[in-house]
């Protein structure tokens, strides 16, 4: 059993996490005594806070210790982790604050808010015990809650709210009923000493079948999360409803999170029962992709289009583990950047068509905007094309990438599957070009966003293209992940 | 130059952003810089051709870097026998769509003339990357560009005709994607040369040869797969019409060259008939379809698939003249001579090229006329020769090569084509001859109801001559029409050890066990 002792130098290896608490707590104390003047900074401090937390983590990247009697791992995945969810969690910010203040939602909860889910993550990520990640996922969660609900008075987001936390709270108990059956047959909480049970050649047919129990519902909990079909009813009426910024948080960085929780508990702890979970994986995997495809071709608004668009996109992840192998898990970790990158993009050029007054959600709301707003045209013409998997942009070298590692593990027909599907949802991505490109504006679109915001988005769509014309360091970034540790 | 061909390909596509950059503001700067662009890479593409050894089918002018380590990925260029002339054919039609867009053009365009010049390095990134991969990724992106000229300056219908053009050629390509990972996963290796020495079974051969097919098919366009062509021909502007049947068409005939008969020669020999059967279809069935046809772009779309259809036909008669015997000599089959095999793939890419110079001008002279009425209805002409007679002069001349008249390069590719059909069967050779009596028929006809006979229209009696600048365009086409037609024996010379080469490549089994 657990045998609980503590080491102050083991500190060392939560910096990141500390230090985001510790600045949580000032910055929440900052914003509650300082002048009305002076509260504009605590976006600045939030920013500066993640900034500070993502080089920690960036700096123990190498390092790899498992502390705090077996509940906290850090390891070169996990620090990558760290370090790729401030990161994004600085880009989606930077967009989220046009949003907020040119509809009158900012107020300075919404970054300490966000802020207090990124730290649930990085727990998340470093989770080695059950609980540690039951925590991390519910510190992360119950303050995704509270982020939507931001909009108060806006039924849509209250809805939504709602909706995310009942079917989130399910979720979360799926989780856990499938975490005491682990528990109940293996006795520890720890993710080591459940893989070392697991890989036990003298298994019980018995013991074997109550994992395999606890296992579904880890797999259910996990496909919860990530938003895939038949999990998935929750992600677009909660895209629709939340305020876009949020919208654009809660489709980018806690997936990094949730494949963390997969990887955790998976990859880690059940290895030994892969295939039984690939196998569960396979047939999420199928029909995201095939939902997600085919349901976001009716679509008219671009946060719901777009949500069905993430559906398929996770599908497209889940058979990078269908694989089995390090490659095809390096091959899921790198389409999950590649999509992140994308939909950060896609929704900062939704967010530069707000202004005050206007929420822009509708895909008839980017009638025209090649002509006055070419640059910005552009770079949402570079995603839309990137997420259908045109090369040279990212999209198709994280498909190329998943497509390779399924072929070669024997899956042809999965693969022959997977791309008439990207056939199919190019459709609606091409949707966006056209309204974009081929017709007239019925209204003017006034672009008037911010500098910050403008040099953020342009450098995002810029990475699109970048990265896509020399992939090579992040492919071999994603793989060596695994081959580590 | 040891980069002459990154040059060519990234010299049009940077400089492509540069006149975006212009914007469309300044539009007189935007295609002066251009066209002086475009005339530079096509000088530069001339050194291909003045500096290349026509005694090697082994790739010239190579480059070689690696590009994406994790997949063994090269950054690998190089042009033999085949590709050298459709490079050079590439450069050619994107100076002269330029010039052909200089007046035309009011809406956008820097935005225009940018999206050729990508379009341009694009294209010759094609015809000149050595592994699939960086083949596959310039083949798909060259889909972008032209979406956006079709669904940007398009006519009426331009949004259906853009989507049906990029969703059609992408479903194409994307089981060529799965078969080249599949390749890849058998043989560690992207590069175009070690599929082809990669042993298949025929069965592995026969699924990859179809999904390679069902790309380059749709790219020919054969039938059944051409239905999007008509409406994108239709649609697009003058200039994306040039660009599309002059050189998009030659991807899909120039990837049976470079992948489906070396990479699968047993399959590609096992369903030659098959594919046969597809060209002869699409040279007389819609040979038929042209001749109703009320649209002149329609017509002439049709006319390229009827064209095009000598392409396939030329490659694929090559499986039933001659076979490989046990000693690996190449032996005749049935009395026909060694030489007929070279005569069908010859043909095959002289055709290619001079249905490039065909079709650009036959569009061009249609976008002359729509430019003054803005029809392109057969109807709404008659009597335009009482107006316009310099151009009237053009047209029969390049409506004489579309039908195939001796001395015009129409005549030289399909005549090889049709002899070298002929050692093979002889209802191939006929039923192919009989498009030269149709080919005649649609190309004629329509000259006559155009050209020719009274003036019904009171707007074609007010019709202004070309003038220099369409001259200029029109002349430049008619001297390579008629070079080609009379002299055709450079571009032969440069192609003949290639095509050797690949003679040998297509004819060797690759069955293991076999060999």
């Amino acid at each position: 059993m657990m045998n609980f002792n503590f080491n102050v130098s083991e500190l060392i290896f939560v910096m990141p996490e500390l230090f985001l608490l510790a600045a949580i707590s000032c910055i929440l104390l900052f914003d509650l005594y300082v002048k009305e003047e002076l509260k504009k900074f605590t976006y600045h401090l939030s920013q500066l806070a993640l900034l500070i937390t993502g080089l920690l983590a960036f700096n123990l990247i190498g390092e790899s210790a498992t502390i705090f009697s077996g509940t906290f791992v850090l390891d070169t995945l996990g620090s990558t982790f760290k370090v790729f969810i401030a990161g994004f969690s600085i880009i989606a910010l930077v967009y989220s604050r046009h949003y907020l203040s040119v509809h009158g939602l900012l107020r300075n909860e919404y970054f300490i808010l966000a802020l207090m889910s990124i730290l649930g993550m990085l727990v998340m990520v470093s989770g080695h015990s059950l609980l540690t990640l039951y925590l991390g996922l519910e510190i992360m969660s119950l303050s995704l809650y509270a982020l939507i609900a931001t909009a108060r008075d806006r039924a849509f987001a209250i809805e939504a709210a709602l909706k995310y936390f009942v079917l989130g709270a399910i979720a979360s108990g799926l989780l856990l009923y499938g975490m005491s059956m682990i528990y109940g047959i293996t006795g520890n909480l720890d993710i080591a000493q459940i893989a070392s049970f697991a890989s036990l050649a003298t298994l019980e047919p018995q013991e074997t079948l109550i994992l395999n129990f606890g296992l579904v519902f880890l797999v259910i909990g996990v496909a919860f999360k990530l938003g895939a079909v038949p999990f998935h009813m929750w992600v677009p009426d909660v895209y629709q409803g939340s305020p876009t910024s949020v919208t654009m948080f809660l489709s980018t960085v806690p997936k990094i999170a949730a494949v963390a929780l997969l990887v955790r508990l998976l990859i880690d702890g059940l290895s030994d029962f892969q295939h039984y979970w690939a196998d569960l994986f396979m047939i999420l995997a199928v029909l995201s992709i095939g939902v997600g495809s085919l349901v976001a071709l009716t679509q008219v608004n671009i946060k719901r289009m777009l949500a069905y668009s993430t559906i398929s996109h996770i599908g497209f992840v889940l058979l990078g583990f269908v694989t089995g192998v390090l490659e095809g898990y390096g091959s899921a970790i790198f389409y999950v950047f590649a999509y992140i990158l994308m939909s950060l993009a896609a929704f900062g050029s939704i967010i530069v068509l707000n202004r005050s007054g206007f929420e822009a959600d509708q895909i008839s709301d980017f009638r025209g905007l090649s002509k006055h707003s070419p640059w910005f045209a552009l770079i949402m013409l570079a995603v839309m094309l990137s997420m259908a998997g045109v090369p040279p942009f990212i999209g198709f070298y994280s498909k190329l990438f998943i497509l390779q590692q399924v072929v070669s593990e024997g899956y042809v027909i999965l693969a022959i599957i997977a791309v008439i599907f990207a056939v199919i949802s190019a459709y609606y991505y091409l949707q966006i070009i056209k309204t974009m490109y081929f017709d007239d504006a019925d209204k003017e679109i006034v672009v008037s966003a911010p500098i910050d915001l403008k040099v953020v988005l342009s450098i995002n769509g810029a990475l699109i293209l970048i990265i896509g014309l020399m992939p090579s360091y992040w492919m071999n970034l994603s793989v060596s992940l695994f081959s580590v540790s | 130059m040891d980069s002459l061909l990154s040059i060519l390909i990234w010299l049009p596509i940077l400089g492509g952003g540069s006149v975006l950059l212009i914007g469309n503001n300044r539009a007189s700067l935007a295609k002066w810089t251009s066209v002086g662009i475009s005339i530079l890479v096509f000088i530069l593409s001339i050194n291909l051709f003045l500096d290349f050894d026509t005694s090697t089918s082994a790739m010239q002018f190579v480059e070689k870097t690696s590009w994406i380590s994790q997949f063994n990925i090269f950054y690998h260029l190089g042009v033999d026998g085949i590709s050298m002339p459709l490079i050079i054919l590439t450069t050619f039609s994107t100076v002269l769509v330029i010039i052909a867009g200089w007046e035309v053009i009011q809406n956008r365009v820097a935005d225009y003339m940018a999206a050729f010049l990508m379009m341009e390095g694009i294209i010759i990134g094609v015809f000149s990357a050595m592994d699939s991969m960086l083949y596959y990724v310039f083949w798909e992106a060259s889909l972008i560009p032209m979406l956006l000229i079709i669904g940007v300056w398009g006519g009426q219908n331009r949004v259906y005709a853009a989507i049906k053009f990029f969703l059609y050629t992408f479903l194409g390509s994307v089981f060529m994607l799965v078969s080249l990972i599949y390749m890849y996963n058998l043989g560690g290796s992207f590069a175009i040369s070690d599929m082809q020495s990669l042993p298949l079974t025929l069965v592995q051969q026969g699924w990859i040869f179809w999904a390679f097919f069902l790309a380059f098919a749709v790219k020919v366009p054969m039938f059944p797969v051409h239905t999007w062509l008509p409406d994108a021909h239709v649609q697009a502007p003058t200039g994306g019409s040039v660009i599309l049947a002059a050189i998009m068409l030659k991807m899909g005939g120039y990837g049976f060259f470079r992948f489906s008969l070396p990479i699968t020669p047993d399959a590609s020999s096992y369903f030659a008939f098959a594919v046969i059967v597809l060209s002869l279809i699409a040279i007389v069935y819609i040979g038929f379809v042209a001749l109703v046809q009320k649209d002149m772009k329609k017509l002439i779309a049709y006319s390229s698939i009827s064209h095009m259809g000598f392409v396939t036909l030329g490659v694929f008669a090559l499986f039933s003249i001659m076979k490989m015997d046990s000693s690996g000599e190449l032996i005749s089959i049935a009395g026909a001579s060694i030489e007929s095999a070279y005569l069908g793939l010859e043909g095959a890419m002289i055709q290619m090229v001079s249905h490039g110079f065909i079709s650009a001008a036959m569009f061009l002279v249609v976008g002359v006329l729509y430019d003054r009425l803005h029809s392109r209805e057969i109807s709404t002409y008659g009597g335009v020769v009482n107006s316009m007679p310099k151009f009237t002069g053009f047209a029969v001349l390049f409506a004489m090569a579309n039908a195939g008249l001796p001395g015009t390069s129409g005549f030289v590719g399909e005549f090889m084509v049709i002899l070298g059909a002929l050692q093979a069967n002889f209802w191939y050779a006929f039923l192919a001859a009989m498009t030269l009596i149709v080919g005649a028929a649609y190309t004629l006809w329509m000259v006559k109801r155009v050209f020719w006979g009274p003036v019904i229209n009171p707007e074609v009696s007010k019709l202004n001559d070309i003038n220099a600048r369409e001259f200029g365009i029109l002349a430049v086409l008619a001297v390579a029409v008629l070079w080609m037609g009379v002299y055709p024996q450079p571009v032969i010379e440069v192609m003949h050890v290639s095509i050797a080469n690949l003679l040998e490549q297509a004819l060797t089994t690759k069955i293991p066990g076999m060999l």
